[in-house]
């Protein structure tokens, strides 16, 4: 913690992400509260759904057939037909759901507050807010809600708004509490527009590959609904049975084909700008360490993490891997990533000694 | 559908690719293979997407032991003490090549593989897509209905000839708009059914094929300049001059084609070296930075230019670059032996032990004392006493210097011929005289102090080199460590690496798909249909089948065509 006493420029700063944690927290609760009641809404529109069905039926069949029961297999496609659907439904023409709306609100109070407290910091620092592992997290979780808010205008990707002010929340509360750092002037390696743009690049792909690794999960569990509900339709005959297949929300979401080829959009975008903070990377070590590659610790993590999204990429490619396998790489390599980020800005010893903690 | 000769060839594994089936499946389909059959099995699956995988996966787990266990080529002195700290599995642990990870059978093995693997699949496609590129659109399907995309217009006439006209205008009018668009076309016309088939996004295949064999570049960049990439390590105090000859160089790292007599002749002279300091109170009090090391740089038979290096700002000189790796204090030290005469007068650089460089140096004494001399120094630019009386240094500027020293007397140990570092003493063979367990006090000296050597051998005196200031500012020579690289590899790395880069962004975002449009005349109607088709992901498909079959609809409108202009389209819904 900063010194309390006089209201500097930085504990405004600190007041303002600690402001932006909580918003965010209240966000994760709206977003959670969200999931939770869409099992319901499907409930509710899946029963419209077999209604129309059973009418459509009976009009097929003359009014002879009497059967009343919808194949779980066809409820299910249509369901994620509508899902799709209301993924790329324009801005203006999206569900009502009340909670993701407080929540999305209140994401976005909550990014105010914490773009106040970056900018604050950048100020009271007189440079780029992302120079020690404190002010890297605070630009780094901040880039992550951007993205995810930016990407909201295109898709309607509330489901996963849980995933991303937990996520923040999480690091952005462990950094506040853990990492800060007082303002020091910069050490001379640091000195280089290279921290601009590597530093930067380096944050903006780790936002694209928390979304993809949030999708990538859960189309692994739409997956193994998938899987469940076409076990149950061979089972039953084609009977909507009442077993339990997985969490309500997931009957509100795309189908786990659609989320995988979301989830590969975002870590192909991921990937270039992880190829890109490589190459920056290394003409600034070029600069300040006089080689371009040295297999310093933290270059040999952005490497595993180049060469496992390589291999996701592939692995999207090649027959048997499509699917449920190239999900985990996807996972596996943001779980890399955040690796790479704490443990070993943390632990490991090598080259990048500025995570301005001892 | 990947028989088409405009379709980028894939390895059979590839997702896209037809499903082995029991007659093209398996190697030779029975019976013996043969020596030539394994080989040509084995170069499939090594060329294999499962195999590129594989190797992949298995790239990235070998690269990881290599961050937990230090590597004798980033951290020497790392793995120095992880041998000190666990000597038992040290050894264990060097057999594996763990502390050569990168150079390591292992991990070299991965990598090679992984590149044949990479050649061998990229040389087919290659050949195969500079024909695709030559290559018609395919032919119109039969059923466009049935594609990702597809939309279909009727439009009326008043009779079968306008109805015919603007059939053919209407195929006319896309047949160039595609073009316009990029898209490479092709007429398939029949009797009542007129089509264009266009295709575009070769750019795709052509970007990952780039993509890959650049990576092939930045292997070879690598490889073959460094045989001409030298590295070398040289220690100059201010005052004095470095020249560009092995015999100046403290360690030379030199590539397998670099010739040692041809270095560039050149000199550099380090006339000061400067630094500034947070001023004790504020933040970060005591870090230094903004070092500098101002050169006077000088060729055979030219003028002396003035040159500097910084941190991040290498000097460029000769096609070599010059870096700044470390700085330190190097005292000047003048001993005398007993009868008075000078026997050493050096200032020796220090090694700097902590952020408030505290540093360590030693100095050697072979002649001119009764017997061999050794000192093991601690340099404090701003001494302050713990409570036990040893000292620390507080700051890292000259605020209030102190040099303290620990005499040994004995056999150096350097008359073997074997070198031995300027940084170490080996006290082995020696005897203690002061300092330590001794007995004695270890020597304590400020700037401009002598005093007495134990045992009568002589004086010690840390000179001054500002005698006449107020304070201690000026009064220690200081020196920098510099590296000379001459690295022949850099550039190319990076003319392949902006290759690759650009290569995937085409290998990811141009989109690759096909487009059909068909005018079926019935009588006095006319059936436009308009179908897409993408060949890998294509996201904006749809969109830009709607797109361009309203703009080409839109033309059709206009009364620019010959003929009468057709009656209203009635739009059919797409059942799809
Ligand atoms: C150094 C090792 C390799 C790396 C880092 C790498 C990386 C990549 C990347 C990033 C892509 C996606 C971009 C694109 O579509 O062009 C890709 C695609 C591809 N790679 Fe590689 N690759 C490697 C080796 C190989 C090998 C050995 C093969 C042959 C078996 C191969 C075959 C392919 C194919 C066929 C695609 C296109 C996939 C598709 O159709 O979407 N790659 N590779």
């Amino acid at each position: 913690m900063p010194d309390a006493s006089p209201l500097t420029l930085d504990s405004v700063s600190v007041l303002l992400v600690w402001t932006a944690i909580a918003i965010y927290a209240l966000a994760f609760i709206a977003y959670a509260v969200d999931l939770a009641r869409r099992g319901a809404v499907a409930v509710d529109a899946k029963d419209a759904a077999a209604k129309i069905a059973r009418e459509r039926e009976l009009v097929a069949a003359g009014g002879a057939g009497g059967g009343s029961r919808v194949g779980i297999i066809e409820q299910m496609r249509a369901q994620e037909t509508a899902s799709e659907e209301a993924l790329n439904a324009p801005v203006g023409k999206r569900a009502r759901l009340v909670w993701a709306r407080i929540g999305t609100s209140l994401t976005v109070l909550g990014f105010l507050f914490h773009l106040g407290g970056d900018v604050t910091r950048g100020i009271a620092a007189g440079r780029v807010p992302w120079s020690n592992m404190y002010e890297f997290a605070l630009t780094g979780t901040l880039l992550i809600v951007a993205v995810y808010l930016g990407v909201l205008f295109r898709y309607d990707l509330r489901f996963l708004g849980t995933f991303i002010t937990g996520l923040v929340v999480v690091l952005l509360g462990g950094t506040a509490i853990w990492f800060y750092t007082d303002i020091v002037p910069l050490m001379d390696p640091l000195k280089s527009v290279w921290l601009v743009i590597h530093v930067f690049v380096a944050s903006l792909a780790t936002a694209l590959f928390a979304l993809a690794f949030g999708l990538s999960v859960l189309q692994l569990m739409q997956a193994r609904r998938e899987t469940r509900i076409a076990a149950l339709a061979k089972a039953e005959g084609g009977a909507s049975g009442t077993a339990k297949t997985g969490p309500g929300f997931l009957k509100t979401l795309p189908s786990a084909e659609a989320l995988e080829s979301l989830a590969y959009r975002f870590a192909i975008l991921g990937f270039i700008f992880w190829t890109f903070t490589l190459i920056a990377g290394s003409i600034w070590a070029n600069d300040a360490w006089g080689r371009y590659w040295g297999f310093d610790t933290k270059e040999v993590w952005t490497f595993v993490i180049w060469v496992l999204y390589a291999g996701y990429i592939h692995a999207r490619a090649t027959r048997g891997w499509r699917g449920s396998r190239s999900a985990w790489l996807s996972i596996i390599g943001f779980t890399a990533v955040i690796f790479n980020f704490t443990i070993v800005n943390m632990f490991f010893k090598g080259l990048h000694a500025y995570s301005g903690l001892n | 559908m990947t028989d088409d000769v405009t379709d980028p060839l894939r390895p059979s594994d590839h997702a896209d690719s037809p499903a082995p089936d029991a007659s093209t499946g398996g190697a030779a389909g029975g019976g013996a293979l043969g020596v030539v059959g394994w080989l040509r099995w084995g170069w499939r699956q090594l060329t294999s997407m499962r195999t590129a995988l594989v190797l992949l996966l298995l790239l990235a787990i070998a690269a990881v032991p290599g961050s937990l266990v230090p590597q004798r080529s980033a951290d020497p002195n790392g793995v120095r003490q992880y041998f000190v700290d666990n000597a038992d599995l040290a050894p264990v642990l060097d057999k594996l090549s763990l502390f050569d990870v990168y150079t390591s059978p292992w991990f070299s093995a991965i990598y090679i593989l992984l590149f044949v693997s990479l050649v061998g699949c990229v040389i087919p496609r290659t050949k195969h897509h500079y024909k695709a590129m030559r290559a018609q659109p395919p032919r119109t399907p039969a059923r466009l209905a049935r594609l990702d995309a597809h939309r279909s217009e009727i439009l009326e006439f008043q009779d079968d000839t306008d109805a015919a006209a603007a059939a053919a205008t209407a195929i006319e009018a896309a047949q160039q708009q595609l073009r316009k668009a990029g898209y490479r076309v092709a007429r398939y016309d029949g009797a009542t059914s007129l089509s264009v088939s266009a295709e575009r996004g070769y750019l795709r295949e052509t970007g990952n094929l780039v993509f890959h064999a650049a990576l092939v570049g930045v292997l070879l960049a690598v490889g073959i300049g460094g045989g001409f990439t030298y590295t070398g390590q040289t220690v100059i105090i201010e005052g004095r001059t470095w020249v560009n000859t092995m015999l100046d160089y403290t360690s030379f790292n030199p590539g397998r084609f670099v010739d040692e007599d041809a270095l560039q002749p050149y000199a550099l002279t380090l006339d000061e070296f400067s630094l500034s300091y947070v001023t004790p109170g504020a933040k970060g009090a005591g870090q230094a930075g903004d070092f500098v090391a101002h050169l006077t740089t000088q060729f055979p038979d030219a003028d002396a230019e003035a040159g500097e290096v910084r941190v991040n700002h290498p000097l460029q000189i000769a096609g070599d670059k010059v870096y700044l790796m470390g700085n330190g204090y190097a005292p000047t030290i003048t001993i005398r032996n007993s009868d008075g005469d000078v026997v050493f007068s050096e200032s020796v650089p220090f090694l700097p032990q902590d952020n408030n460089m505290t540093s360590q140096g030693v100095v050697k004494v072979p002649d001119g004392l009764r017997e061999q001399v050794g000192l093991v120094g601690f340099f404090y630019p701003t001494a302050q006493e713990l409570t036990n009386g040893a000292y620390t240094s507080v700051y890292g500027d000259l605020e209030y210097p102190m040099l303290t020293f620990w005499v040994y007397a004995g056999d150096l140990g350097i008359d073997g011929g074997v070198p031995k570092s300027v940084y170490t003493l080996d006290p082995s063979e020696m005897t203690q005289l002061a300092g330590g367990d001794s007995g004695t006090d270890s020597l304590e000296l400020k700037p401009g102090d002598t005093v007495d050597l134990p045992d009568g051998l002589g004086t010690i005196t840390f000179e001054n080199e500002t005698p006449e200031a107020a304070g201690f500012q000026d009064s220690v020579k200081r020196y920098v460590s510099l590296s000379i690289h001459r690295d022949a590899a850099a550039t190319w790395v990076l003319v392949f690496a902006v290759l690759a880069t650009a290569g995937l962004l085409a290998a990811l975002f141009v989109p690759r798909r096909r487009m059909w449009v068909k005018a079926t005349r019935q009588g006095h109607t006319v059936h436009l249909e308009y179908a897409g088709l993408a060949r890998g992901e294509d996201p904006a498909l749809d969109g830009a089948l709607e797109q361009f079959a309203q703009r080409h609809l839109a033309s059709l409108a206009d009364p620019a065509p010959a003929g009468e202009p057709p009656t209203k389209p009635e739009s059919t819904p797409d059942v799809d």
